[in-house]
């Protein structure tokens, strides 16, 4: 990212609207320095993901320099820098999930829709990410589409629930 | 505030509990914990609110509550008063609705619960509300007894006679080190700190594999508040701070209720039980770092930063939160801390064994017919957990291990199913407590591609602050891959078991350190399926991919 590099930090899209809730969110933490992961949050539901902009925007409100805010947001695998497709499906790989079959899920999705795990496919409509743990293990394999968890899948499920988007 | 057992009011709002204005005769506890939740239990709840009320049923009460634990069958509903649990409430299926409906109007059907051996071996004590209680309101957990043990520390105790009965039970940390909680508290109140402490809640769970913090966090949040207020109190802090990961978005938003609720009836805030101990808590988000579950890398995401250890000493102890001395402890423990001051030392320490008291709760899952959330007493065996509570292995397949402690931890071969699960013994046997997570694998696993698996998860959540995590893992993560794809020679293996040593010995933190513990237990117990494979080129268990050894020559990939 090029935050304050060659050009003076970029001053935030004050005609979006959207940017009231991260300024509420900011104040109501006092604008500490230490605040900083819960507005990233924040920016992330609003947005939908942290580009520079946002970044620097975040860094001159809460007074920390932009190479910790950069820092921050790509040391967290929970932040994502590149906005999402219309549809997330996050195939968990905890180790009940993985011996389960997870593998073959994630298999069966690159397949079908022929990105890897972190992408979007090119029309923008699915993004497949990979999940640690959701803690979901009672039910593993576990998927979620769209923030909702299926359990107990098959790669054919899996497939037809992403058809059926 | 109000007392449970408010009057149903006319028009019922969606999500609210039925509840009848006289007395109750039975209850439905429809189990609201993801799991459930995941399998639509939130339908089903109002699907037999509105077939109780049709069938006029007015002594009935519908209520939604926290994890049942046999997630393996869900959605479940239990009935307390006829000790009968219903499972596979499926929503929309009118049999078992009206099956359940049946049960509160006096009927048979549902399996009963006291004898179930699910069930009949566990010992609750930080599940005990788990499931009893709707955790999205304080009524229900002040009902059960909750806040009684932090008033009566706060308003019959000092912080010492605090600290003296914790220290008594025995109870040790549930998070996996198994250090004694009454010497850590111990160590926190003896700082002296002109400038405050703090209590933090441990709630980043990320072994994969393990859900006990978040199903405590789901289905009884009050409980841990209440254990980090008599900490508080015991050490000399007034302000907490529970930390819980953002893939937990349920248990977020139960303990955020919690927290909002306890502080509106005056259960935490300032001056509690009209004494002059205050004590608040926050929320903060983790992010998804594996590594913010070791205290030092929590307490840099916390202040903002991130998550990366620091060498100890100093231990938080002395010096965390923002310099101050700051106490650590897991979900599960601070869970513990109520019953603990509510019944007394003798009465815990009463349960487990040796240096082990108490119990301990476990996620169990995988190759198991019963997956779920269990709680039984320390000391237990392995055979007992797994076969008994479990109900062994589904389909009749083969036992081949259970692993316990994630990627810190080891993989138990069938030989060891008679060993107690208590701190020591698992140490001996190569593995360690861990947080709870337990998985059984059967014979069609590979435990060199289940080594590879957690090396991958080391690697990629190393937070690369020292050398040896940073490289070792992945250099050992690429010899692992060569011994799946059969392409590795004796020579390599030699050079993962010294790299094992090596990492183990010279990484900063826990998870550098514990990280070869997977190669190393199942090198110990399943040497053979490593030797299958270099020396064999095959995958016992069929799940390796073999690459052809005279190409891999061509290409120069292995030493002739």
């Amino acid at each position: 990212m090029t935050v304050a590099a060659d050009a003076p930090p970029a001053s935030p899209p004050r005609d979006d609207k959207r940017w009231r809730q991260v300024d509420v969110r900011i104040r109501r933490l006092g604008a500490r320095p230490d605040a900083l992961i819960e507005v990233l949050h924040t920016v992330q539901e609003v947005f939908g993901y942290l580009d520079d902009d946002a970044l620097s925007y975040v860094s001159e409100a809460l007074s920390v320099p932009p190479s910790r805010v950069l820092g921050v947001a790509t040391f967290y695998s929970h932040f994502v820098r590149k906005p999402q497709g219309e549809h997330t499906c996050v195939v968990c790989m905890g180790t009940a999930c993985y011996i389960n079959g997870a593998g073959a899920i994630l298999n069966r999705i690159h397949d079908t829709l022929g990105i890897d795990a972190g992408a979007t496919t090119s029309d923008g409509r699915i993004s497949l990410l990979r999940a640690r743990c959701l803690g979901a293990c009672s039910m593993a394999p576990a998927v979620v589409i769209d923030d909702e968890v299926h359990g107990r899948l098959s790669p054919d499920a899996v497939q037809h629930m992403l058809e059926a988007l | 505030m109000t007392e449970a057992g408010t009057p149903t009011p006319a028009r019922r709002r969606r999500q609210d509990p039925l509840i009848p204005a006289g007395p109750v005769r039975a209850s439905a506890h429809v189990c609201m914990a993801a799991g459930c939740l995941s399998m639509q239990a939130d339908t089903v709840f109002d699907s037999l609110c509105e077939r109780v009320t049709a069938r006029g049923l007015t002594d009935v009460a519908v209520k939604r509550v926290g994890c049942l634990g046999l997630c393996a069958a869900g959605p479940l509903v239990a009935v307390p008063e006829t000790g009968r649990l219903f499972d596979r409430v499926a929503a929309g299926d009118d049999a078992a609705l009206d099956g359940v409906v049946d049960g509160l109007a006096g009927g048979e059907g549902g399996r009963p619960i006291a004898t179930d051996p699910f069930f009949s071996h566990q010992v609750k004590v930080v599940l005990e509300h788990c499931g009893q209680i709707d955790p999205e309101r304080v009524e229900d957990y002040v009902a059960v007894g909750g806040y009684e043990s932090l008033t009566k520390a706060v308003t019959t105790m000092t912080p010492a006679e605090v600290l003296g009965e914790v220290t008594r039970s025995g109870i040790r940390g549930r998070g996996g080190a198994g250090y004694p909680t009454g010497l850590k508290w111990t160590t926190v109140a003896k700082t002296d700190s002109p400038h405050g402490k703090y209590v933090v809640c441990n709630g980043d769970e990320g072994d994969p594999g393990a859900f006990m913090d978040r199903s405590v966090l789901e289905s009884s949040p009050q409980q841990v508040l209440e254990g980090m207020a008599i900490a508080g109190y015991a050490v000399g802090a007034n302000h907490g701070y529970v930390y819980v990961r953002a893939e937990y978005p349920l248990a977020v938003k139960r303990l955020t209720t919690a927290i909002r609720q306890a502080e509106h009836a005056g259960l935490l805030g300032p001056r509690i039980a009209d004494t002059s101990f205050g004590f608040d808590v926050e929320i903060r988000i983790g992010a998804g770092a594996f590594v913010c579950g070791e205290e030092t890398a929590l307490i840099a995401s916390i202040e903002g930063g991130r998550g990366t250890p620091r060498p100890r000493p100093p231990y938080p102890a002395a010096s965390g939160l923002w310099g101050k001395p700051t106490l650590i402890n897991n979900v599960e423990t601070l869970a513990s801390i109520p019953t603990i001051i509510g019944r007394g030392a003798e009465w815990y320490s009463a349960i487990g064994s040796g240096k082990s008291l108490g119990t301990k709760v476990f996620a169990l899952a995988g190759s198991v017919v019963n997956t779920g959330l269990i709680e039984v007493p320390l000391g237990l065996t392995l055979r007992e957990i797994v076969f008994e509570i479990g109900g062994g292995l589904p389909g009749g397949g083969k036992f081949k291990a259970v692993q316990t402690g994630g990627p810190s931890g080891g993989c138990m071969p069938e030989s060891l199913l008679d060993m107690a699960v208590d701190y020591e013994s698992l140490a001996q046997a190569g593995s360690i407590m861990g947080s709870g997570g337990m998985i059984v694998m059967d014979d069609g696993t590979c435990m060199v591609d289940v080594a590879k698996f957690f090396m991958d998860f080391c690697r990629e959540e190393s937070c690369g602050k020292c050398i040896p995590c940073r490289v070792g893992t992945t250099q050992m993560y690429g010899l692992l891959d060569r011994i799946t794809r059969g392409l590795a020679s004796r020579d390599e293996l030699a050079e993962l078991e010294s790299l094992a040593g090596m990492v183990r010995d010279t990484s900063l933190c826990g998870l550098g350190q514990g990280s070869p513990n997977p190669v190393v237990s199942t090198l110990r117990y399943f040497r053979d399926e490593y030797m299958a494979h270099i020396d064999d080129h095959l995958c016992p268990a069929g799940v390796c991919k073999m690459e052809p050894r005279e190409a891999a020559l061509a290409a120069g990939e292995v030493a002739p």
